[in-house]
């Protein structure tokens, strides 16, 4: 559904391409797909969001697929721009928005594939130490109990990029 | 106690949200833009917090014009910048008529959100929002006001903050009209700070 909002954004995209960045998340290119060393866990579409000024966090997504044979977990991370990496959970309840940290972080189960995004689970990278904007790459590692680590490299999209096949409550 | 609390609060989000369903369906329910209704009393208050714009901004300072309310924090990676982009692209939507009506974001977070974090953040949203805080207390006493929820979470190394993520619409005098859903269409959105501006 093509909502004001999409347009809006669009447009907004469109602008932002016109001035040399990247248009909206689904009609891009994106960074380089991840995979573990022994190719159990795959990361694809990795990609956050640019900051508002003085902003000291900011969400991660991406999809998460396990063709292994064993559960797995993810259970940390790192950014280079950013002090930690936790993993959490957003809820929206009855018009009330929760957030917390999955402090043991989140199982993958085999042949699953978990999308993080706006609404739903999400990287939180803490303790910015620089704004991200759009257009910029910022790179870090995702840790799996088995797989290990992976480098992951994010894109930055616009303020309020939202995945393909997002509509409007 | 804390028990029946909470089922009444939900009970009167249930009714709210109704209200609203209702209000925004199209059929018209005169009852629902009446000021005498009890619901609409409940919601809402008086309450002072300091402003981004200096000094502070209050339930008196916003009289005379209608305002949009709400609640998050600068620690939010999502649904508070989404909210505020949301606003600006419908205040710039609005126009010349958006200066009818003031727009006041509360950070609910003054351990983290001096005035000058929240104006640094508020400078990459339109200039119309006003960004406020205040005491713990008095921010208690204006979300008690506003049946609105927040709740501090402790983690293991910091803590994050549940809120309610809705907009609340209150008239030029400072009482519930009604309110915008996390997300809710731009042209929705319009329509109804059309409407408040009005005084329908």
């Amino acid at each position: 559904m093509m909502t004001t909002g999409t347009k809006l954004r669009s447009a907004a995209a469109a602008m932002t391409l016109v001035l040399g960045g990247a248009v909206g998340w689904s009609a891009i290119g994106h960074a380089a797909d991840a995979a573990s060393a022994d190719g159990t866990i795959k990361i694809v579409e990795s990609w956050t969001r640019a900051t508002p000024a003085g902003a000291q966090v900011a969400g991660g997504y991406l999809k998460i697929t396990n063709s292994g044979s064993q559960p797995d977990r993810l259970i940390g991370g790192t950014l280079t721009i950013a002090g930690k990496v936790e993993v959490h959970e957003m809820s929206m309840t009855d018009g009330v928005m929760k957030m917390r940290p999955l402090e043991q972080g989140l199982e993958i189960k085999p042949g699953e594939t978990v999308e993080f995004k706006p609404g739903g689970y999400h990287l939180m990278f803490i303790g910015l130490t620089a704004p991200v904007k759009t257009g910029d790459k910022p790179q870090g590692t995702l840790v799996f109990q088995r797989a290990g680590s992976l480098d992951v490299t994010f894109d930055a999209m616009a303020m309020g990029t939202m995945p393909a096949g997002h509509t409007h409550n | 106690m804390l028990r029946t609390i909470r089922i009444c609060t939900w009970a009167l989000v249930a009714l709210l949200a109704g209200a609203v369903v209702l209000a925004t369906s199209g059929v018209r329910m005169p009852w629902l833009g009446s000021h005498e209704l009890p619901l609409a009393a409940a919601i809402g208050g008086p309450f002072e917090l300091a402003s981004t714009n200096g000094g502070t901004v209050s339930s008196s300072s916003l009289k005379g014009k209608p305002f949009a309310v709400f609640f998050g924090y600068t620690f939010c990676p999502d649904v508070c910048p989404t909210t505020l982009l949301d606003l600006s692209l419908v205040i710039k939507q609005l126009g010349p008529a958006a200066d009818q009506m003031n727009y006041v974001f509360v950070s609910v977070d003054p351990g983290r959100d001096s005035i000058e974090q929240l104006k640094l953040y508020l400078s990459s949203f339109d200039p119309h929002i006003i960004g406020a805080t205040g005491s713990e207390a008095a921010l208690a006493d204006m979300a008690r006001k506003y049946r609105a929820i927040y709740e501090k979470v402790a983690n293991k190394d910091g803590y994050t903050i549940n809120h309610t993520a809705s907009v609340y619409l209150m008239d030029a005098d400072g009482r519930f009209h009604g309110t915008l859903g996390y997300q809710e269409k731009p042209d929705v959105v319009v329509a109804k700070l059309k409407r408040l501006m009005a005084g329908a």
